[in-house]
């Protein structure tokens, strides 16, 4: 069955309306994707004035998110969509969910960066928490090219890699321990270090639900909390 | 960390009273290979003249659900449905091959009576046609015909099925008066009355609800889903959201071929043919 084939419909306007949608979504999803990038250097650079830039604009993936789901309901409402439609609509409104989610951890993640940009001593050492945002911001980005694309296998592919990410984690959280035993003087800094690379982890979750959708959209199978093999399991398996 | 973030009752959450609710499907599931088959169609073509108007048809139609047929105009959907209880028998030109089966015996085979066929077998069409007589005589008419003749067995059959129809509160105190002063959805309530005073096992609808207001339709329909419990319905339709609120298994045909058959639900999440995909999304085919 093709994947998208949204510019079929007898009706125009439908096409119009669901093209209009998908790429409001991808819109949405650069934004967010801008937002983890500044927050991220806010952070590495100890720039306050960018953190708090990055911070103030979470509206904007907000304001995103709540447009979108109204044009989604009055679809639901004026067209009541069918099969893939249906799916597809479905997708976006569970999409836009975890943009919007991974949109607050950006902020979150420059919230501690202007908490740590006004303190006079550095915590200096990022090289770890800028490796797993750079990983994690790659998951995003192709998640959402899986999603415009409705590409299964690259989904998949975002899927393997949340678990990578998983283990970054454990490490970092490993390292920012012992800086801790090391110098008690430092906890206070190096938590806020952690709660960053903890909603950096959070955003790798997200990246993979979205990716989950996407499997969902194109396979029309809910592959929600269920291990990775049996998720590639389901996915290879034919009806 | 992530350990401190699961609650310690996951592990045995799926007991007690709440289990259901940790389903990952809370809605049944309907398997056709498990119903009990009213009706059965085997290598099933139709002729108009020269012209094949269904192509091997084979499919089996499950007791006490409700199956509807979808397909564009032409299709062969309402022929398929006049199969059921030999309507096309008045069609000089057509001419049908293979079987069809009601309780494993087939229809169209010599000695069968169309007349006994057609009482197991009811119908209702698109436009309602009641008799041109008082409400009570319509749905009392096939029992008369059968030589009923007891006032008592009469009345309260009447009543039965107009209460069976969902008609009985709104013409209980009118039933002498001619059925052509009832509305349009009353007058195909009427008819429904009429097709089950005579208890039939299976009530084939052709478009029972395209000449309705939408609140008749409604009407309509919840009364197709509480006539389920006693009888197996066929409901052919153009409107496909009807087919996918009242039905539980949708067949969509295509120029005269069965396409895709199984359970509603799947059948409008996620179809397993381009062409119903293409149908039920209203894309080019």
């Amino acid at each position: 069955m093709d994947k998208i084939n949204i510019g079929q419909h007898i009706s125009q306007q439908f096409n119009v309306e669901l093209e209009d949608i998908r790429n409001r979504v991808m819109a949405m999803g650069g934004l967010v994707e801008q937002q983890l990038v500044a927050a991220t250097k806010a952070m590495v650079d100890g720039n306050g004035e960018l953190a708090e830039q990055t911070y103030n604009d979470d509206y904007k993936v907000n304001a995103m998110e709540v447009g979108i789901d109204e044009e989604c309901s009055r679809i639901l409402a004026r067209r009541q969509p069918t099969a893939s439609d249906l799916r597809l609509i479905v997708a976006v409104i569970k999409t836009i969910t975890d943009l919007e989610r991974i949109g607050d951890q950006a902020k979150r993640v420059a919230r501690m960066a202007q908490r740590l940009a006004s303190d006079d001593a550095k915590v200096g050492n990022y090289v770890e928490l800028q490796h797993m945002a750079d990983h994690v911001r790659h998951m995003l980005r192709d998640a959402l090219d899986a999603f415009a694309r409705m590409d299964v296998d690259a989904a998949l592919e975002v899927a393997r890699e949340d678990l990578k990410v998983d283990k970054e984690y454990e490490g970092l959280m490993r390292q920012l321990i012992t800086f801790m035993m090391e110098d008690p003087r430092t906890i206070t800094r190096v938590l806020d270090v952690m709660w960053a690379a903890r909603a950096l982890e959070r955003v790798g979750d997200h990246a993979r639900n979205i990716c989950e959708y996407v499997i969902y959209f194109v396979k029309g199978k809910d592959v929600r909390h269920i291990s990775l093999e049996s998720m590639e399991e389901e996915v290879r398996r034919e009806r | 960390m992530d350990t401190m973030m699961n609650s310690p009752s996951q592990a045995n959450a799926p007991e007690g009273k709440h289990a259901h609710l940790f389903d990952r499907s809370t809605h049944e599931k309907l398997d056709l290979s498990k119903e009990d088959i009213a009706l059965e169609v085997r290598d099933l073509n139709l002729y108009y003249g020269d012209a094949r108007a269904l192509n091997n048809i084979s499919m089996k139609i499950p007791a006490k659900r409700v199956t509807a047929f979808i397909g564009p105009s032409g299709c062969g959907k309402s022929t398929l449905l006049r199969c059921f209880n030999r309507m096309n028998d008045l069609v000089d030109s057509c001419r049908i091959e293979g079987e069809l089966l009601l309780e494993g015996q087939n229809i169209y085979e010599r000695g069968v009576d169309v007349a006994e066929l057609r009482r197991r077998i009811g119908m209702v069409f698109q436009k309602p046609n009641p008799f041109p007589k008082s409400i009570y005589e319509n749905v009392a008419y096939g029992l008369r015909l059968q030589g009923v003749k007891s006032k008592r067995v009469l009345d309260e059959v009447v009543e039965r099925s107009l209460r069976g129809a969902a008609l009985w509160d709104e013409v209980k105190d009118r039933l002498h008066e001619n059925a052509f002063g009832l509305s349009g959805g009353q007058q195909q309530r009427l008819v429904i009355a009429r097709a089950i005073a005579i208890e039939p096992e299976v009530i084939l609808l052709d478009e029972p609800a395209s000449a309705l207001d939408p609140i008749s339709t409604l009407k309509i329909e919840e009364l197709i889903n509480e006539l389920k419990d006693q009888y197996t319905i066929v409901i052919v339709t153009h409107n496909m959201q009807q087919a996918a609120r009242v039905s539980d298994y949708t067949a969509f045909m295509y120029v005269g071929d069965l396409i895709e058959y199984g359970d509603t639900d799947t059948l409008f999440t996620n179809p397993l043919k381009k062409k119903t995909e293409d149908y039920i999304t209203g894309r080019y085919g």
